[in-house]
């Protein structure tokens, strides 16, 4: 477990870095360079300083319920990497609801949030959180109904066994490719990013419900908040591109685990580029599209993948 | 009855929302007091005074010389476009006439303070709507213009170059050159930004029919500059009043016709490459010559003059120490400027001082018109209508 932990934390600091130097490109900027070699150590640095900063609990808050929050949105993240497989053998638990069991627990991640949001008292901080919870809740939805479509041709919940599927036939990138999308941008909706960043809309909301959160509290907010990127580029992959498949086989002699990271990466960069390019919705907007539009298809499609595999007698069962 | 009637009702009242001066979208130090009812905005009652140093009263006790860069502080993002209209109104009391070539700096300088104004006002308003390149991009583009700034004037944003009397200096060698280079690859960085964001659905989404001002309201609330040409009025001073060589210059004035933020945004861009092409008309008209008045009274005395001409060193001693005379008398110089029409109202009583300046900002009158463009809109919408409205706090507050 802990093999685990400091794992995803090296991966999230230097995915924050990664991020900086991505949108400084993009923004013909230097970015971070002046610590370390390309401003490598930067993200060490700047865990550093907030690990020594004073952490100011406001007066208004609810002691207790504040201090607890980021704890709980950041060991709620790191839940759900007990069952990614990173390599065809090393998966920490092989749980056969695996599925099931990250959706409860990136589910359990909004309690965080909300309960940051309340115990704050803070009207920014209050309003980021409804917004949070809100559209956590609803993109949810849309994600269940498209893994269940998944979950349907291959017959488990066993997040190891859909990737072993997608070597005997093909990644299901290709026969989903319409569905890979409806579920990327949900991901992108339920890891809070960029153009639905809304709970923390810097414009509008200043922080959203981190606005009264400094140090150690709020980097493990946003801990908590990269791991699950990473956790949501990992779930991506393993259903869609064959987790740590090559994509050919006679690239076989490379280490799965490292093509496992070359696709997170691959994931990870278009996060960033989705921040660099595009404005952000509106909150009625957000809730309309996800509510009206992706729910509506990944249920049309949930259905209609069952009635095909029934009627040509294709159900795994 | 053991509940009271009374206890049964209870007063539900609006959720009300400090927002600002300290918040990313503020602009500066607009304070809202916001009333919502959910995320709706019922009412939006701006606080303004937090950036107010007393600029009118201070005029007052300064020569007009020393004057002219309180005028660079007003909008701090078109200050030569300010400095240029309060130097029309000194010499219109003083009935002064400029060179030619002095007309000609004033309007490529002007141009380019437009140009500048609405690159901060379009980049601002994709960064308050959640698109951060474009407002690094167009940061590029205006440290260029800045540095046209720094090498007639030596100052990048305070630049006081545009003096009573015509320019403060010449332009030096080259300078040209390079705001022709400048102004043929503008046009590309431009269609960039507009790549990002002109047809991108999100922004359309957020843009189209948010704040929409009808042509009526618009004159009404006293708008002026993109805000009333956005709304579909072809009002633009260049045009129905020109000063300086504008009625020499061909150029067209892009008008909105929704009156909407998407409308507005639509105007800012055309604008920016109608002043690109005011620009290099001027390149090719601007004559040779002197680019300050002759009369060494209102505008200072060249250092050749000084060492030929007594009465030269005479005029120098009274410039420098005692400022210069107008004679009284009060006019209104109005131009437009970047952000609407700016206005110099100058009393002078016959001294080296003003008796009163006042000034006519235009971002004061689109603030007030605040409250009217955001009721019923989100919480989102206020930040991209004060986007839209590109309100600079210095010219506000004053």
């Amino acid at each position: 477990m802990l093999y685990i932990i400091i794992f995803v934390l090296i991966s999230v600091a230097f995915f924050t870095h990664a991020e900086r130097k991505i949108l400084a490109a993009v923004q013909r900027r230097k970015g971070p360079n002046l610590i370390g070699v390309f401003g490598l150590l930067q993200p060490l640095a700047d865990g550093f300083k907030l690990l020594v900063k004073e952490a100011i609990t406001p007066s208004n808050s609810s002691k207790t319920t504040f201090v607890i929050a980021p704890l709980l949105t950041f060991i709620v993240s790191l839940l759900s990497w007990v069952v990614i497989p990173f390599d065809k053998y090393s998966t920490l638990s092989e749980l056969n609801l695996g599925l099931l069991y990250v959706l409860a627990a990136s589910s359990l991640g909004v309690y965080g949030i909300v309960v940051a949001g309340w115990s704050s008292n803070s009207k920014y901080a209050f309003l980021g959180a409804m917004r949070s919870a809100a559209q956590m809740i609803s993109y949810e939805i849309s994600i269940g109904f498209i893994v269940c479509t998944i979950v349907l041709c291959v017959g488990s919940f066993d997040i190891s066994t859909i990737v072993a599927y997608q070597k005997d036939v093909v990644w299901f990138i290709t026969p989903f490719l319409f569905i890979f999308f409806l579920f990327f941008i949900c991901i992108v909706a339920e890891t809070n990013r960029h153009p639905f960043d809304l709970p923390e809309a810097e414009a509008e909301l200043v922080a959203g419900y981190t606005v009264e959160y400094s140090a150690m509290k709020f980097a493990l907010f946003s801990l908590g908040e990269y791991s699950n990127i990473l956790l949501m580029s990992g779930l991506t992959i393993c259903l869609f591109f064959g987790g740590w498949l090559p994509p050919f086989d006679f690239l076989d002699f490379v280490p799965s685990s490292v093509w496992f990271g070359l696709k997170i990466c691959f994931f990870v960069i278009i996060f960033v580029l989705l921040r660099a390019g595009l404005p952000r919705f509106r909150y009625d907007q957000l809730m309309t599209l996800g509510w009206t539009i992706f729910l509506p298809m990944a249920i049309f499609y949930f259905v209609f993948i069952a009635f095909g595999l029934y009627s040509f007698n294709g159900l795994p069962l | 009855m053991l509940l009271k009637k009374k206890e049964l009702f209870k007063q539900l009242k609006n959720f009300t929302l400090n927002f600002g001066p300290q918040h990313p979208a503020a602009h500066g130090v607009l304070r809202l007091v916001l009333e919502l009812n959910g995320e709706i905005v019922e009412r939006a009652d701006p606080h303004i005074g937090l950036l107010h140093r007393g600029t009118e009263k201070l005029i007052e006790y300064k020569t007009y010389t020393q004057a002219l860069p309180y005028f660079d502080r007003l909008d701090y993002v078109s200050m030569m476009a300010q400095e240029h209209t309060y130097s029309l109104a000194v010499e219109k009391i003083g009935r002064l006439q400029i060179p030619q070539r002095a007309k000609f700096i004033r309007v490529i300088f002007c141009e380019i303070t437009r140009i500048l104004n609405h690159l901060l006002a379009v980049g601002c308003h994709a960064l308050d709507v959640g698109a951060m390149t474009p407002f690094l991009w167009s940061f590029e583009e205006r440290e260029k213009l800045m540095e046209f700034y720094e090498r007639v004037s030596g100052a990048r944003l305070h630049a006081a170059y545009i003096r009573p009397g015509g320019v403060s200096a010449d332009l030096p060698i080259g300078i040209l050159d390079d705001i022709f280079i400048f102004c043929n690859s503008f046009i590309d960085r431009l269609a960039e930004v507009e790549e990002m964001l002109t047809t991108n659905r999100i922004w359309k989404e957020r843009l189209i029919d948010i704040g929409i001002v009808s042509a009526e309201s618009a004159v009404s609330w006293g708008f002026s500059g993109v805000m009333l040409r956005g709304s579909g009025i072809p009002w633009d001073l260049r045009k129905q009043q020109p000063y300086e060589v504008y009625n020499e210059l061909s150029f067209s004035i892009p008008v909105g016709t929704g009156g909407d933020c998407y409308d507005r945004y639509l105007v800012r861009i055309e604008e920016m490459r109608q002043s690109v092409n005011i620009v290099l008309e001027c390149l090719q008209k601007i004559p040779c010559g002197p680019v300050k008045s002759s009369d060494t009274k209102i505008s200072i005395a060249s250092r050749s003059e000084l060492k030929n001409s007594m009465e030269a060193v005479i005029h120098h001693f009274k410039f420098c120490t005692e400022g210069f005379i107008l004679p009284s008398g009060e006019t209104y110089a109005f131009t437009e400027a970047p952000k609407g029409e700016f206005g110099v109202y100058l009393v002078t009583s016959g001294t080296e001082k003003p008796y009163r300046c006042k000034i006519r900002a235009p971002g004061f009158a689109h603030l007030q018109g605040l409250n009217y463009m955001v009721q019923g809109h989100m919480i989102a919408d206020v930040v991209t209508i004060i986007g839209t409205q590109d309100i600079v706090f210095g010219e506000v507050d004053r």
